[in-house]
């Protein structure tokens, strides 16, 4: 007893094909957008890897544009198979390719719940190299004359600046390192030296931040120095003020930026998944509907289409019988091999 | 003398139409194009309205978007043209909203090219337009808290640190202005009170800069207070330092910017011109070509297509004779006398078509 079988006449199959071939083009179209949303993603990746310490992994990107070029091939060769299957002729150069065609389309939406997995899944790692990375960046501010860290600095100062940000967690990231470099400091200076050796490792420590850290939508021109100490400015309060500089973290901030991202490509991978399986259904139903034609040479007769010629449990317990026969078969010839390898 | 005549078979007149069709398709689409590009433009100054001075400048984006709108009508109106062209009992209706059509397509390439030229010749105005009000968002900047100024100072920062510019014409222009507010100085303190005696108007003046000024590709974090003290600061000399701060001013800067803008606007606009000439010059040619078809016995026959009946001197001589005879026909009439100039005026341009429309549709 087939699976969901449906009644066919001429209009409604040349209506399914037709169909059938809009929803193929629009599919390719989705896998073109698929395929243009992963070179963004590389990009955006690429733009920020010094935050994340140039060790971000790719997996994602390189991924989703593989699968946005297969699904474009895949669904352009499934609309020419729409577009002649009306034609008799043609249909029968076709016919024997179409199982093989409706297992890859299977295999394929496999890959895509995987790709739209992996979207979900690798925020984690996102984040964890963010965190590493922007701690690195920190502490390598200062090195603007150590070669491959001399951008560091305006790579975290235009980070700070575009993504509203201060600082790894918060601001006081920056009160931990040294981030003047010891070029700038007079080292004769009476404070300077003080500052140097209070510290256990000879750090030179302020409670300051980087001009990049001022937020441009405060009243009162910026305060950067001596955060923690109330009575270096007039009227200021560290604990009641909150518009001075920015107060997010930056791991935060980029990480709800990349997480939005993925969040969204990983939400259009999944309707592409169902998009593929409504394509493959559809050709299915036109296949079966072309193949049961009961008087193959007029074209007006009637014919039935269904998804599954068996019921879904007939089906897969043949499948798992020929699976079994599969693996017998592998055994019966390794048995022969052994047993000439025995007699001889 | 006709001008630029041509032979037009049946078929040739045939390809001309279905061709004139696309191109007045073509022509449609690029009027939307125009029309995007003046949207464009215009947001990207009504973003900055605020250190503008006066909207002189908008002209420029307000004729784009008008010619847009008028193009994209009026290459429809040719395409519906075009598809009636080949039967004899459509064309006919199209017959007196041709000389119009002609006229409208005329001033609309006549204001494209105004707005192009416009966009050069407004410079100085936008320059002026921009030092008026980057010189009073400097000196509001500190008045965070009167209404109607209280986002000046943000507006200024996100300026200076989008278009990579410190002041008007350089970072000194915040030496001449008092821009932090006095609700922050400490008026109890000597030092306050010595630098607002030291000056005539009673202003807090320093030789510091706000932060947006900072240039991030510094290597050295960013020094914002005492400029012009190199003993304020270790190994520093203001008089060579150049990447600590921006060096360009914020009217350069935007000056720069809108003129890139207009630069790269003006082919757009000068291709636009093109396809709209072509698209009157063929509807000129198919229109003689078509009438001339239609008054011969056989309508399948050879026709004759051309852009003036007479030459471009007699056909000037001859509008010229009818505006004169316009004219003494008016004085020998009392009546005319009240007329208003503007009224006069109207009356000699619908006048003028009309011969015009006389002249070149000798077959009707």
């Amino acid at each position: 007893m087939p699976f969901m079988p449906v009644k066919f006449n001429l209009p409604k199959r040349v209506k399914l094909a037709q169909g059938l071939w809009m929803l193929y083009w629009f599919s390719v179209i989705v896998g073109i957008l698929i395929f243009s949303l992963g070179i963004f993603f590389k990009i955006e990746l690429r733009k920020r890897s010094e935050m994340m310490d140039n060790n971000e992994s790719h997996l994602v990107p390189n991924l989703l544009i593989l699968m946005g070029m297969l699904a474009c091939g895949i669904n352009t060769f499934g609309g020419k198979v729409c577009h002649d299957c009306l034609d008799p002729i043609k249909f029968t150069k076709w016919k024997p390719m179409l199982k093989m065609y409706l297992l890859l389309c299977c295999g394929f939406s496999m890959l895509l719940l995987l790709t739209a997995l992996l979207c979900i899944l690798m925020q984690f790692a996102v984040y964890l190299t963010l965190a590493e990375g922007l701690k690195n960046g920190i502490k390598f501010y200062k090195d603007t004359d150590t070669p491959g860290r001399c951008f560091m600095k305006r790579a975290l100062d235009l980070t700070q600046i575009e993504f509203r940000c201060c600082g790894n967690n918060n601001f006081r990231d920056w009160f931990e390192v040294q981030w003047i470099s010891n070029r700038y400091l007079d080292m004769s200076n009476d404070e300077v030296k003080d500052r140097v050796l209070s510290n256990v490792e000879g750090k030179y420590l302020m409670d300051s931040v980087p001009f990049s850290c001022c937020n441009p939508g405060s009243s009162r021109p910026c305060i950067q120095h001596h955060l923690t100490n109330n009575s270096a400015h007039y009227d200021y309060d560290l604990r009641t003020e909150e518009l001075n500089i920015w107060m997010r973290g930056c791991r935060e901030a980029l990480f709800s930026y990349y997480s939005s991202m993925m969040n969204s490509i990983g939400a259009l991978v999944f309707a592409t998944i169902i998009l593929e399986l409504a394509d493959m259904a559809g050709l299915k139903y036109l296949s079966t509907a072309l193949e049961t034609m009961v008087d193959p040479e007029n074209p007006e007769c009637e014919s039935k289409g269904w998804l599954l010629e068996k019921g879904i449990k007939e089906t897969f317990t043949e499948l798992l019988a020929k699976l079994k026969m599969l693996g017998k078969k592998t055994n019966q010839v390794e048995e022969g091999r052994d047993a000439t390898v025995d007699t001889t | 003398m006709v001008l630029l005549k041509m032979k037009f078979t049946q078929q040739r007149r045939v390809h001309l139409a279905q061709g004139l069709w696309l191109l007045s398709w073509l022509a449609v689409m690029c009027g939307a194009f125009v029309f995007c590009l003046g949207v464009y433009l215009k947001t990207e100054l009504l973003r900055r309205e605020e250190v503008m001075d006066n909207t002189e400048i908008h002209v420029v984006p307000n004729i784009l978007m008008m010619v847009g709108l008028a193009s994209v009508g009026t290459n429809w109106v040719a395409s519906r043209v075009c598809q009636d062209s080949l039967e004899g009992s459509r064309f006919p209706r199209w017959k007196v909203l041709l000389l119009a059509w002609f006229v409208v397509a005329a001033l609309l390439c006549c204001l494209l090219i105004a707005a192009v030229v416009l966009s050069y010749a407004l410079q100085g105005h936008l320059e002026e337009s921009l030092k008026v009000g980057l010189r009073n968002g400097i000196r509001f900047y500190k008045d965070t808290d009167v209404p109607g100024r209280c986002f000046q100072k943000e507006t200024i920062d996100r300026l200076q640190m989008e278009f990579r510019c410190c002041g008007n014409n350089n970072f000194r222009d915040w030496f001449e202005v008092q821009w932090v507010s006095n609700r922050y100085l400490d008026f109890t303190s000597k030092e306050v009170k010595d630098r607002i005696r030291s000056n005539v108007d009673g202003r807090y003046l320093l030789d510091s800069v706000p932060f947006s000024c900072c240039n991030p590709a510094s290597p050295r974090p960013c020094l914002q207070n005492h400029l012009t003290d190199n003993s304020a600061h270790y190994d520093y000399e203001y008089q060579s330092e150049e990447l600590n701060l921006y060096n360009r001013g914020c009217r350069q800067a935007l000056i720069d910017y809108y003129m890139g803008l207009m630069n790269s606007i003006g082919p757009g606009v000068l291709s636009v011109i093109l396809i709209q000439m072509s698209v009157l010059l063929s509807l000129r040619y198919l229109q003689t070509a078509v009438e001339g078809a239609m008054a011969l016995e056989n309508p399948e026959d050879d026709s004759e297509g051309y852009l003036l009946e007479k030459g471009v001197k007699e056909t000037f001589e001859e509008i010229k004779a009818n505006v004169l005879s316009m004219l003494k026909f008016r004085q020998v009439d009392p009546t005319s006398t009240e007329e208003s100039p503007e009224a006069a005026n109207a009356k000699k341009v619908a006048d003028n078509t009309k011969e015009k429309a006389g002249s070149s549709t000798p077959a009707s």
